[in-house]
């Protein structure tokens, strides 16, 4: 096995560097000299994106699972061990975030013995817990399999219907409470994005974006892996996303109509450009493209309008926990850069361990084409198949 | 029984003499420069404001319904008997739920600790639990600060807006912002110039409740929702099983 220097490997190489740094920097000098969050900013890019987008963009495992167990649609049996493996590491990943972010991280068992049940925060971190305790179990069949431990599989499969059930229900309660954290500032929160609604949009925007995901990271992985893509698959979830986008948008546009906001929404302002971007991205272009049948039958469409309503949807959620703040605050919050490279550094080792996982566990089971052909095939690599693609060679 | 705070800002005259005794009571530094700084911190529970020759003191309102207790996932905040709103460090985890959900922003961060700790005004609650006054009333040369039972000092700031009506604005503030809060403050200016949220903006619900209507509908959710899934599940695979019976039925019939 020899070590080849790829333009992806050495991108990965950086931002883990870099990453360590911003880790010690963290662990050594306090939240004060890694970030830009203060007093007037408590919650920064680590709550806003890690957190509220994290989640949401691991939504993808409840939604195919409830999708093909629950509603038996069976075509879509392909994708459930991607989605589940994103779930999983997302979930994974999420929680390594919060170590981060929280004050003292060494605590955090704290949330097992001092309960306080009238606290979103807790119903949050007990759901994630369960979930990704739940999500776990979901994930464990592709490791037995990997060493064909039959009796184990048995006994996974006996609580399965229990898991399904337990994990979309944890999924409804969390997914809705991350938006029911906000709830509690009404003085503080922007009246574009505080709504009483909150805890409906959150759940219909993490549906969207599990959807959207799916597609995403469906299309990603056959480019990267060098896997056949299943059109009629994704032409299924993109048709599913479009009916998700209309009905996030009506509800948006009943909460806006019945606060009476809608002459607001369209006055320019410092939030409403923001307001402008994040509904453009998450419906405007996406429905659009979507309503096209040519778009919605070709991969590329559905890749494109997939990215444009998971860039959307992160626009909202961090226009929820950041830009709408910065009028009562009185200034901007921008996050340094030690900040983002936390960030970056959890996601490329969440394309890493993705790309581990699908090259050691059966995750998409069907296809094998052989590895000299799929370098050939290879167009648009992720950093993870750069970074441990040619590991196998 | 519950003890609450009066300032008075007409009767302020700026002395400070009550950060100083804050700072001693909660074993803070101070000096000339933590003096001069116009803001609350991690390390100046209370400030006193200056602006156009008259003075204004914010401070922890102590609400009677607090936010900070009500989002803090381990309970680390919460609400004395006695009044004052007291913080347990050694469950706090970290996570600043109570800082974002203030509505008069007063719980500070210790943001260059490696174990950081939120800092507030917490009523000396030693020295009230033992039947004295807090630090800043004790010291308070006018008696602009003034410590005494809730209802006493309601009635108390209610006869002083009367008997003088030009030198005050007819209102008590912290009587009903966010549900009512233990510490209330007589000016002849509008508070909101020195920081405070106006009254308009917060209301007068106890914050707690905005969440407490869709926490309290969890615990009928949970069974609702699961025998829902449940029942789905097993109507669409009771359809599964139906046909593989069916199925395996036809195919015994044939042999």
């Amino acid at each position: 096995m020899k070590f080849k220097l790829t333009f992806w490997r050495v991108v990965f190489v950086v931002i883990m560097g870099l990453g360590l740094y911003s880790t010690f920097v963290r662990f050594f000098h306090g939240l004060g000299a890694v970030s830009n969050m203060s007093d007037q900013f408590p919650w920064g890019l680590w709550i806003g994106f890690d957190l509220l987008c994290g989640v949401m963009l691991a939504a993808g495992g409840f939604c195919v699972i409830g999708a093909v167990y629950l509603f038996n649609v069976e075509r879509l049996h392909s994708v459930v061990r991607p989605a589940v493996l994103t779930a999983f590491l997302g979930y994974l990943l999420f929680i390594v975030g919060l170590l981060f972010d929280l004050g003292r991280p060494w605590y955090i068992w704290h949330q097992l013995i001092y309960m306080n049940p009238h606290s979103v925060m807790f119903e949050v971190g007990i759901c994630v817990m369960a979930y990704t305790t739940v999500l776990f179990f979901e994930f464990l069949p592709n490791v037995f399999e990997k060493f064909n431990l039959q009796t184990p599989i048995q006994w996974i499969k006996k609580i399965y219907p229990v898991l399904i059930i337990l994990g979309i229900l944890l999924s409804t309660l969390h997914q809705s409470s991350l938006g029911s954290l906000y709830l509690i500032m009404p003085s503080k929160l922007h009246p574009f994005w505080y709504t009483p609604a909150l805890p409906f949009l959150f759940f219909g925007s993490a549906i969207a974006v599990g959807l959207a995901m799916t597609i995403f990271e469906s299309t990603q992985s056959a480019k990267a892996f060098g896997r056949h893509l299943e059109l009629p698959v994704l032409v299924d979830l993109g048709g599913a996303l479009l009916v998700a986008l209309w009905v996030n948008a009506l509800l948006r546009f009943e909460d806006y109509f019945h606060r009476g906001m809608l002459r607001q929404i369209i006055k320019p302002s410092y939030e409403a450009y923001f307001l402008w971007l994040e509904l453009t991205l998450a419906f405007v272009i996406p429905i659009t493209l979507l309503s096209f049948k040519k778009v919605r039958l070709s991969a590329n469409g559905l890749y494109l309008a997939s990215i444009c309503t998971v860039l959307g949807f992160i626009t909202n959620r961090l226009n929820v926990s950041l830009t709408g703040f910065e009028t009562y605050v009185g200034h901007h919050y921008m996050p340094k850069w030690t900040e983002f490279s936390v960030t970056l550094m959890i996601i490329a080792a969440g394309f890493a361990l993705f790309g581990l996982a699908v090259r050691h566990l059966p995750i998409f089971p069907e296809v094998r084409i052989p590895l000299k052909e799929r370098l050939r095939t290879e167009t648009a690599p992720v950093v993870a198949t750069a970074v441990l693609g040619h590991a196998a060679d | 029984m519950s003890k609450a705070l009066l300032y008075d800002a007409t009767m302020c005259i700026g002395c400070k003499q009550c950060e100083g005794a804050c700072a001693q009571q909660n074993t803070l530094p101070y000096d000339d420069t933590v003096a001069a700084e116009p803001v609350q911190s991690a390390h100046k529970y209370t400030v006193v404001l200056e602006k156009s020759d008259k003075f204004m003191r914010r401070l922890c309102m102590h609400c009677e319904h607090p936010a900070c207790a009500s989002v803090c996932p381990v309970g680390a905040m919460h609400k004395t008997k006695e009044g004052p709103v007291v913080y347990d460090v050694w469950k706090c985890i970290g996570c600043r739920y109570c800082m974002v959900a203030c509505a008069f922003a007063q719980p500070k961060y210790e943001w260059r600790s490696l174990n950081p700790r939120v800092r507030k005004c917490i009523m000396c609650p030693d020295r009230v639990v033992a039947g004295k006054q807090t630090a800043c009333a004790e010291i308070c040369p006018t008696g602009a600060t003034k410590f005494g039972e809730r209802d006493d000092l309601i009635k108390e700031a209610g006869n002083r807006i009367r008997q003088n009506p030009s030198n005050y604005l007819p209102r008590i503030y912290g009587l009903n912002e966010a549900g009512g809060t233990s510490v209330f403050i007589l000016s002849s200016v509008n508070v909101e110039e020195y920081g405070y949220p106006s009254s308009a903006k917060i209301g007068e619900t106890p914050m707690p409740e905005y969440t407490g209507r869709v926490m309290a509908r969890i615990p009928d959710f949970i069974p609702v929702w699961s025998l829902v899934l449940g029942g789905i599940y097993w109507v669409s695979h009771r359809r599964e099983e139906v046909a593989a019976a069916e199925a395996e039925e036809k195919n015994g019939s044939a042999r």
